[in-house]
This record gives C-alpha cells, structure tokens and sequence, in this order.
C-alpha cells in the first residue's frame, strides 16, 4: 500500500512536471522544474528500500545487521540533492526575471510567437 | 614525502575553490589584485597538472603505470569517497588546465571587465572540471557537475546583454532536467548494487543476476541521457550552437571543453562497466553511441555549412569533435580509442583558439553586422569606450591581419583535419586503426570513415567560405587593433597543436598506453579497493562497522 502512494506520488509530480516544463511561459517551466525535483528527490528516498519503524544508523554497542536498519544513503544523497536543486531553481529564478526585463515577455524564446 | 606527493591529487580541486572563495571578500575594484591571484592560481594548477601527468606516467611493481588513490578522511573504499587519478584523469586535467591559462589570459585584456566577480565564477568552474575528472564516486560526480554547471550559468551570462539571457534561459533547464536524469540514474544504480564507487560497480558488474542487470542497464543508459546532452549528441544538442554562440569570446573557448567532459565520463563508465569483462552486459550501448555520434556528425556538418555566423560555426564545429569522439568510443576498439583521445586534445585546443580568433577578427568588421549586436551592446557604451581607449593605444602588433589570417588558416587546418597539422595526425590515427582490424571491415566502419571524411571536406569549405568573407573581401573595414595579451593565447594554443604535430610518436604513444588501461577495469578497481575488496560487500548497502569507529559518521 505504501509502496503503491509513493509511487503513484513520484508519478504524479513527474507526469505533471514534464507537462509543465513543455509549456511556453518561464514561470510553468520554473515550476515543472520543481515538480520534477520533487520527484527524483522522492525517487531517490525510495531507491533505499520504504522501511517503517526502522532507525538509519547503528546504535553504539548494538551488532550491526543491515537487515534491521535503513538505508541512510540515499537519505544524505537526498538531502544533497534537495539543497543543490533548490539552489539551481533559484539561480533560474533570476535568470527568468532578467529574461522578462531584457525582452518585456516571458515567453521562453525570449518573444511572443507570430 | 610520498604522502605529500599523495595529497597532490585533492589540489586541483582545493585550490581554485578556495582561492575563487576568497576572492569573493574583495570588491571589483581590486582586479589587479584578482587577476594576479588568478594567474598564479593557474600557474599551481599547471605544475601540479604536470606532475600528476610524470607521476602516472612512472611504473610502479609489476606494471609500467600508476593510478594514485586519494581516499578522503581516509575511510577505506568503498565506504568512503576516493579521488582517483590514472593516466586519462592526469591527461584531461592538464588540457583543461592549458585550455584555461590561454582564455583567462585573453579574458585579461577586456572581457573580464564586461561583468562582475569573473574570476571567482572562473575559477569554480575550474574547480568543478577537476573535480569531474578526478572523482572515483557517481555521486561526487554529479556534485562536481552541479558546480560546473552553475558556474558555466554565470559565465554564460557573463557581459549580459539580451542575446546572452535569451540563451540562458534555454541552456539553464535543459541542464537542470539533464541533472534530473542524472540523479535518477545514480539512485537506480545505487538501488540495484548498493554502491557509487565507480570500480565497485565494475568489479561487481560480472556477477549480477539477470533481473538486477536490467534495472542496472536502464539506470545507466538513464544516467548516458544526462551525459549525451553534455557532449551534445544530436538529437539533444540543439541548445549548444546557440549557446556558444551567445557567450563571450574567452568562455565560448573554455566551454570547449565543456563537452569534452561529458565524452570523458561516457569513456570511463563505458569501459568500466560495459567492457569485455563486463559478462553479459559487454558493449552495451555501444551501437547507441556509434550511430549517435555518426548522426552528430552529419548534424554538426549541415550546421557548419548553413552557418552565417562565424561564432555559429564554431558551436557547429563542437558537435562535429564530439560526434567524432562518440563514435570512435562506440566503435570499442582500443587503437581507434587511442586515435579519439589524440583528437580530443587537438580538437580542445584548436576549437578553443578558433573562437578567441574569431572575436579578434570580427572586432574589425563594419559596425552594423548583426553578428556584432552582442558584442556592440557591451562595448557601445560610451563611458567604456572612453576607458578602453586610453588602454589600448598599446601595442597594436603590425601586420594584425597576415597574422590573424595565418592563425584562422591553421585554425582550418586542424579542424578540417588537413596536413600538416595534428588534426589530420588525429582522423589518420582513428582511420588506420578503424582499417586494421582483424577480419573484414563491417559497412557500418566504411560509413563511419566516409562521414570523417566528408565532415573534414564540409569544414574546410564552410570555413575557408567564412575567411574569404571576413579577412579578404572587406575593404572599409578598419584593421582590428589587436593587443599582444590577446594574439599570444591564441598563438600558445595553435602552438600546442603544432608541437603534438612534431612530437607526434611520443604524444600517440602516451595516448595508446592510456586507451590499453581503460581496457583493463579488473586492474582499476584493485587498485581503488585495495587489497580487502574481495567480497567484502556483496549486495547489502552497510556492512558491519566496529561500534567504535561511528563517532566520525555524520
């Protein structure tokens, strides 16, 4: 069942992502970016394996068997990708509003088509 | 002593990152101050370049190479992340190292002044490079990209103007969906093996079972999107002509070995993991790779014949060298490899002195030419004007344009691959291994070595049509006042080209000893894990770790 949300979730952001992206006005696209990030971010969590009620790292003193924990890899990969797209999609940001003030539309060619 | 010449390999990506960091406390007036930095920052990065290059290059034990392995925090590979330098790394390290002291040394005559913080935006560019070379780890790599990649961002702006923002806004997403792929690639391959370290995954590729190889393939043929459209294989190339075209000169020519590193990377985790020993996966791909590149080939072709603008064909001109390169690593034999790499040196240099010439030669045509509206937008300015004015009075070198003209014709020689220049050394070395294969000559390698051919002829004409144009036909056109800070990157470059002509043997030799290690993964990855690799993991992500040692774990 959970498996079955998350990936419909992943599905969802990824189907509405790439909708968006091919759409002509900068901001749709800056938010089908986002979308899309949302869903690789969710994708790479669930590239751990979905786990409940399991703790991601060894307990001091504890034997370490894998089989009773996540897997914390993918959630530092995750956490490195969530910074890095946030940091990509603001950086787009204020290319956007520059392409706006340059060329007075925001259609994505930089003007309105014929 | 050793461990000191072993720190070596984390420098080239230190440095610059710290030295661009710094840069950043100081305001823009203090560019004297910066460009100094900045130069002796590539002069470190230069020495340090050649002496990975010795040092991978002396025989260690048994075998006549080196692969130096730097693991970081000294956490034992796999668990940890390693930086690993072998003969390839150290070569592309010292091509981006060169590449970059020529352009940031024509930047210093004016272009550095056309925006803010350059050299710090410079510099992390450069750090992101090295870093994409020198990483043993998927995830490291798409860090280093992520920071090349967002430094390219602001340098592509760099000078603005509408033209330039006009291209951003399409070179920024299709990176950012680019770096998407990416990412879904690296967590697939993560999913399905448990590691990123890159000659873990080659070592563990032969003993996957059927079902995880599947998902595997498909996470790496995920993660080649991500690559392709870095080295610009049609059909995901259609941002970069417009691209390069935009940027101003200096990055135009350091963005030629933008390209190069996503062809780097395709190289290194093909043979990894798609080498012979690679079990049921060998050569997969290949044929992707080997039409792909043809089909960039002929694309890049019509391009550089349609092409109006000299900037436009240079971009052109990109996706001919990286179609070329594509192909000969999906043709996957090691001699044709050896020829591609000799190639990729010549074709870096050549492309990058090509676009520093054609802004030189430009800056004398008539006011007007709309290839110039960039250009003009930044330099109209009438308070620049004043200032350039006064600086550049200098020495304008005599005979500007014979010289020009003799450097566009060298430039035409090694692009179109003619004699006497490493260019043709290049496409022969590619041809005659391609011919000397054991066995008849598939069609599909006669086609490959016609479309050589005809992108060689294609060039020539495309680009002796654009110098007749330019250089000779033009009579009201004043002479380009050319200063000698910008005519000598120029010259070094073409220079490189010319002594890897005279130098020939020893260049193809290195080149050749480098293609036979790629082949040989098995020895990669025993010198990244060391000695306790042997089954140490096997499927499950964590192994047992002491209780003791998890202080240090974030």
């Amino acid at each position: 069942m959970m498996e079955m949300i998350l990936s419909i979730g992943i599905g969802v952001f990824a189907a509405s992502g790439v909708w968006l992206l091919l759409r002509p006005r900068t901001y749709q696209v800056i938010i089908g970016l986002s979308l899309i990030s949302y869903a690789v971010n969710l994708f790479i969590f669930s590239m751990g394996r979905v786990r409940i009620d399991v703790p991601p790292v060894l307990k001091s003193g504890a034997p370490g068997d894998p089989a009773t924990l996540a897997d914390p890899m993918p959630q530092a990969l995750v956490l490195t990708a969530i910074v890095i797209g946030f940091a990509m999609t603001a950086l787009f940001l204020v290319v956007l509003l520059a392409a706006r003030g340059r060329t007075g539309t925001d259609h994505v060619d930089g003007r309105e088509p014929d | 002593m050793v461990s000191l010449i072993q720190h070596l390999a984390i420098l080239p990506i230190l440095l610059p990152l710290a030295v661009g960091a710094f840069m950043l406390l100081f305001d823009e007036r203090r560019r004297l101050f910066k460009m100094v930095l900045s130069l002796a920052t590539l002069a470190a990065l230069l020495a340090i370049a050649l002496t990975l290059v010795v040092l991978v290059d002396m025989p260690t034990g048994d075998r006549w190479s080196t692969i130096i392995v730097y693991p970081l925090g000294n956490w034992p590979p796999p668990f940890g992340i390693v930086l690993v330098v072998d003969r390839l790394a150290a070569l592309m390290l010292l091509i981006t190292t060169l590449l970059a002291s020529a352009t940031l040394l024509f930047a210093m005559a004016r272009w550095h002044k056309a925006g803010p913080r350059f050299y710090t935006l410079f510099l992390l560019l450069l750090t992101g490079l090295n870093g994409a070379f020198l990483t043993g780890d998927l995830f490291n790599l798409f860090v280093f990209f992520e920071i090349l990649l967002a430094a390219s961002y602001g340098l592509v702006l760099h000078g603005s103007g509408t033209a330039r923002v006009r291209a951003g806004l399409h070179y920024i997403p299709i990176n950012l969906v680019a770096s998407s792929f990416f990412l879904i690639g690296v967590s697939l391959i993560y999913g399905v093996t448990g590691t990123l370290n890159m000659a873990d995954l080659s070592r563990m590729m032969p003993t996957l079972e059927p079902q995880s190889r599947m998902l595997f393939e498909a996470g790496a043929a995920v993660l080649g999107i991500a690559f392709l459209v870095k080295a610009g294989m049609w059909p995901l190339s259609f941002w970069l002509p417009t691209t390069y075209a935009a940027a101003c000169a200096p990055i135009a020519a350091m963005f030629a070995i933008m390209t190069k590193v996503g062809v780097y990377v395709i190289l290194r985790l093909f043979l990894l993991c798609f080498g012979d020993e690679a079990g049921a996966s060998a050569d997969f791909g290949a044929l992707w790779l080997y039409y792909g590149g043809l089909a960039t080939i002929v694309f890049g072709v019509i391009g550089v014949l349609a092409s109006q603008s000299m900037q436009r064909l240079g971009g052109y001109a990109v996706l001919v060298s990286s179609g070329t390169l594509l192909a000969a690593i999906g043709t996957g034999n090691s001699a044709v490899i050896s020829g591609a790499l000799y190639y990729l040196v010549t074709s870096t240099f050549a492309i990058g002195a090509y676009f520093l010439l054609v802004e030189l030669i430009e800056r004398g045509q008539a006011a007007g030419a709309d290839v110039l509206a960039v250009t003009l937008e930044i330099f109209g300015d009438p308070e620049e004007d004043i200032e350039d004015e006064d600086e550049e009075v200098g020495v304008a070198i005599p005979a500007t344009i014979a010289i020009l003209g003799g450097a566009f014709v060298a430039c035409t020689a090694l692009l179109a691959g003619l004699p006497p220049l490493s260019g043709f050394i290049a496409k022969f070395a590619m041809l005659s291994a391609l011919m000397n294969e054991a066995g008849d000559i598939p069609i599909s390698h006669w086609v490959f070595v016609f479309v050589l051919m005809a992108s060689g002829l294609a060039t020539l004409i495309a680009m002796s049509r654009n110098g007749i144009r330019t250089l000779w036909v033009p009579t009201e056109t004043e002479i380009p006042r050319v200063r000698a800070i910008e005519a000598i990157p120029v010259g070094a470059l073409l220079f490189l080209c010319a002594a890897m002509t005279v130098m020939g043997g020893p260049a193809m030799r290195y080149m050749e000893a480098t293609a036979q290690i790629l082949y040989w993964p098995s020895e990669y990855s025993r010198d990244v894990l060391g000695t306790a690799s042997a089954g140490t993991i096997s499927g499950a992500p964590i192994a047992p770790v002491p209780a003791s040692s998890q202080g240090g774990a974030p």
